[in-house]
């Protein structure tokens, strides 16, 4: 018989360590170690998945094509005052096509004072395709085309980690996945809705001024139901003044709470865009009505100053996502760079709003292609079941070996354990992810951890019943099982591994604890028990085997 | 020695022509079922084909018949209804016809909030995928099923000889096909989950069939004198119980997990347990069968070492 001690050793180490790397994954106890202790143990153990603990996972698509139409359209803005403080005299400057910029312009002999204005926009190249003497046509550069879709992404990354660590999420994650996916898990988010709106929202904030002496032309409603603009836009679509749109402002009235809408005309040109905020803070107005009060950089401060000093007595409507929050009259030239938005919303509204801002807007919208969303509720339903379910499969299956195998079958039950401890410590020294299906994964690996114990006992039994002593009829139980035991688990490691390489999220978890439950459990088997067996023999002269 | 089976000699190779017809109408089941997925009439989960759904828990019993009415007259009659019964849990269910863009989900929260106004739910979960996604999840799954199968079949085929090889993996695809086809007739919903079950059980359904084929290979490296029959017939018999032992530990744990285990568990674990069940019989009545089909290299079942 070879020597028990090496193994023995194996065995105690590796329980052990299971013990070590499981700890931090059961809190009460891992709190109530000494400090000095806890400093050189590991201090992570499982994560639970979202599906578990409750939360949102999404996964985004930037509308790269939408970005590169914005940033165009940014720059006919900057090219329209370009024209206004040169005073060139410009027909209309309309974007065509996605990267297409085309100006119209009465007097012929401009057209070289307008190409040399343009020539400050290297990102644009003259087209061919002009077709008339009172017109020029340029396109975005390709390369620029490409460059401001990269940005883009990275942009709306940078923009969703700030506005998720000021909405504050325990361990948020955002990544980019792909070319041109976000994918983004908060975990234990309590208002999934509000995290996905916060997350979603473009929040472009741009103050445009209103077009007051065309809208009487328009007459259009004073107030709409919510859902009606679409008629509205229709109706005035052909009085529409050139350069002019019609925007809508949200307002709940305060005695029936029904949501309206009042319809605006309000001059295209972009005065100031929310690029050239410092900082955004929710304020509590007289009537205790929350607002946000926003300040300007250095920059954006003179601008709004000149831009106020300009329109003194006309309305400028603050506009976020083509939506207006209110259209004030400017009374006087407003200093200080700081601004007011007022509006109806509640506390959190404003809140939410004052954080957006601060983070600044998404370069474009963002698409939701995959969005699971988990409430807390059941996330606590799922692991009370799966333990449940554990436990329930555990005593089945413990109880199973003890009746039909007797003392051998408690050697296989705690061969069982073992295997479950392991699992564990594996899992918490992986910092893995424990998911429902990963449960499943675990329930499994007990019913097949004990199958190796079952070959094996099978050919001690027949080795028996040919007549051998219980030495060797055990050492030949576990030679001729040796074979058939590695056989069966490659097969079942061969799908696990497809599994984990193809799957995602929950499948994923599932194919970790397969896995690792596959591997283990060819440990426990083939040492764990052979140890039992082995040590057993040897202090005693055991002549009867209880199998 | 407690033992559930005595020494049996039963002749599972003379019973092989009903056991074939059985597989046979379970295989053409599952290879219906494979098509039907594959021209996407199957009753595909909304991870594979895109869609919503949404899963609200009530504080009091909630009709199906009164959510689906309320549901219609919303706009959303397409939807499909699951209740859980004890729990006053409500599955909602909506595939791909809709664009994500629209928040589906929150559209069905607000039609329960107004409809329902006295009947508190909580919103347990809600998914939406949109069909990009979906498509991206069959190509991955089917990639998965491939590798897997090719790996195993490589795998057997070294280890024994290459037609225990295609026993086995013919084997293992009758037992993924039978489940296949039981859950199409059952109009049970195919999602992620259960193809992850049906690899797994791919997996484990192989376990019981390679301890089969061992002692067949061990018993025609012994015995010569015997008809090929007889030796397989004697090699099933000599390790009946221990094929019968392994399945039933499996089945033992995956009965709490199918009855208690939560919704998202259950169809999971039901199809590991049909595929269990199917695989402990495919490795004694088709696996083994199937290399009689086929002599070895110089006319017998294995080559002289």
């Amino acid at each position: 018989m070879k020597r028990v001690g090496g193994r023995l050793a194996l065995l105690v180490l590796v329980v052990l360590l299971s013990v070590i790397f499981f700890l931090p994954t059961y809190q009460p106890v891992y709190q109530a170690l000494p400090g000095w202790l806890k400093t050189v143990m590991p201090n992570k153990g499982i994560t639970l998945g979202l599906d578990l603990q409750g939360g949102i996972h999404l996964v985004m698509e930037v509308d790269e094509d939408r970005a590169v139409e914005i940033a165009v359209d940014r720059s006919i803005v900057s090219l329209q005052d370009g024209f206004i403080d040169k005073k060139i005299p410009v027909e209309s400057v309309t974007r065509t096509g996605p990267t297409q910029v085309t100006i119209q312009f009465q007097n012929a002999e401009l057209k070289a004072q307008i190409q040399k204005t343009i020539d400050d926009y290297p990102i644009f190249s003259e087209t061919e395709t002009a077709g008339s003497v009172n017109r020029l046509v340029w396109e975005l550069r390709e390369a620029e085309a490409k460059r401001i879709k990269d940005s883009a992404i990275n942009q709306a990354l940078e923009t969703i980690r700030n506005r998720i660590d000021q909405f504050g999420v325990a361990e948020p994650m955002v990544q980019r996945q792909g070319l041109k996916q976000i994918v983004v898990q908060l975990p234990g988010v309590k208002e999934p809705k509000r995290a996905r709106d916060l997350i979603k929202e473009t929040a472009l904030l741009e103050f445009k001024m209103l077009d007051e002496d065309n809208q009487a032309k328009l007459d259009l409603p004073a107030r709409i139901p919510k859902d009606r603009e679409a008629e509205v836009l229709k109706q005035a679509e052909a009085k529409l003044p050139e350069g002019d749109q019609i925007l809508f402002e949200r307002g709940v009235d305060k005695d029936t709470g029904q949501e309206y809408r009042i319809p605006y005309l309000v001059k295209k040109r972009v005065m100031l865009t929310g690029d050239v905020l410092s900082d955004a803070r929710v304020s509590i107005g007289q009537f205790n009505d929350p607002y946000v009060s926003i300040t300007f950089d250095g920059k954006g401060g003179r601008e709004f100053e000149r831009i106020t000093g300009d329109n003194i007595k006309k309305r400028m409507a603050v506009v976020l996502d083509n939506t207006i929050y209110s259209a004030p009259v400017i009374q006087d030239r407003i200093t200080g760079g700081r601004a007011q938005i007022t509006g109806t919303f509640s506390m959190q509204e404003a809140n939410d709003l004052a954080i957006v801002l601060r983070a600044g807007a998404l370069p474009a919208p963002l698409k939701i292609i995959q969005d699971l969303t988990v409430g807390p509720s059941l996330g606590k339903d799922s692991i009370e079941k799966g333990v449940q379910a554990t436990l329930a499969a555990g005593a089945l299956v413990v109880l199973f070996m003890i009746v039909y195998y007797r003392m051998s079958g408690v050697i296989a039950d705690f061969a069982l354990m073992l295997n479950l401890l392991c699992l564990m410590g594996a899992l918490s020294a992986l910092n893995a992810t424990l998911t429902l299906p990963g449960i499943a994964g675990i329930v499994l690996t007990i019913g097949m951890g004990v199958d190796s114990n079952v070959l094996i006992f099978e050919r001690i039994r027949e080795e028996l019943r040919l007549g051998k002593g219980v030495r060797l009829a055990v050492d030949g139980g576990y030679d001729k099982a040796l074979l058939t035991i590695v056989d069966s688990h490659v097969t079942t490691l061969i799908t696990g591994m497809a599994l984990f390489l193809f799957g995602t999220g929950p499948i994923k978890g599932f194919a970790v604890t397969l896995c690792l439950g596959i591997g283990i459990n060819l440990f426990t088997a083939l040492i764990g028990t052979k140890v039992i067996f082995d040590l057993l023999n040897q202090r005693h002269k055991v002549t009867q085997l209880s199998i | 020695m407690l033992e559930i089976l005595g020494k049996t000699s039963i002749d599972f190779m003379g019973k092989r022509r009903w056991a074939f017809l059985f597989s046979g109408v379970m295989v053409v089941l599952g290879m219906v079922a494979l098509v039907q997925i594959a021209r996407g009439s199957a009753n595909l989960g909304i991870d594979f084909a895109g869609g919503t759904a949404v899963q609200l828990k009530f504080e009091q019993a909630v009709k199906i018949d009164e959510a689906r009415k309320v549901l219609e007259a919303n706009g959303l009659g397409n939807a499909e209804l699951q209740e859980f019964g004890q729990e006053n849990k409500l599955l909602i269910r909506l595939k791909a016809s809709t664009t994500i863009e629209e928040k589906v989900a929150d559209r069905v929260v607000a039609v329960f909030t107004k409809e329902f106004a006295s009947n508190h739910f909580v919103v347990e979960s809600s998914t939406e995928i949109g069909p990009t996604i979906g498509k991206k999840l069959q190509g991955d799954a089917l990639i998965a099923i491939v590798i897997s199968f090719v790996g195993i079949i490589l795998y057997v085929a070294g280890r024994f000889e290459f037609r225990f090889g295609i026993a086995a993996a013919l084997a293992t695809f009758h037992d993924v096909l039978a489940v296949l086809g039981a859950f199409y007739i059952l109009d049970k919903e195919i999602t992620l989950l259960v193809v992850t079950a049906l690899l797994t059980l791919a997996g484990y359904s192989m376990t019981d069939t390679v301890v089969v084929f061992d002692r067949i290979r061990e018993n025609l490296r012994i015995r010569r004198r015997e008809t090929e029959e007889t030796i397989i017939n004697n090699a099933i018999n000599q390790v009946l119980s221990r094929t019968i032992v392994t399945s039933l530990t499996v089945v033992l744990v995956l009965i709490p997990l199918t009855i208690a285990g939560g919704e998202v568990l259950h169809d999971f674990s039901l199809a590991l347990l049909w595929g269990v069940i199917f695989g402990t019989y495919s490795s004694v009545f088709v696996a083994s069968p199937l290399l009689l089909f086929w002599p070895g290299a110089s006319g017998r079942l294995l080559k002289r070492s």
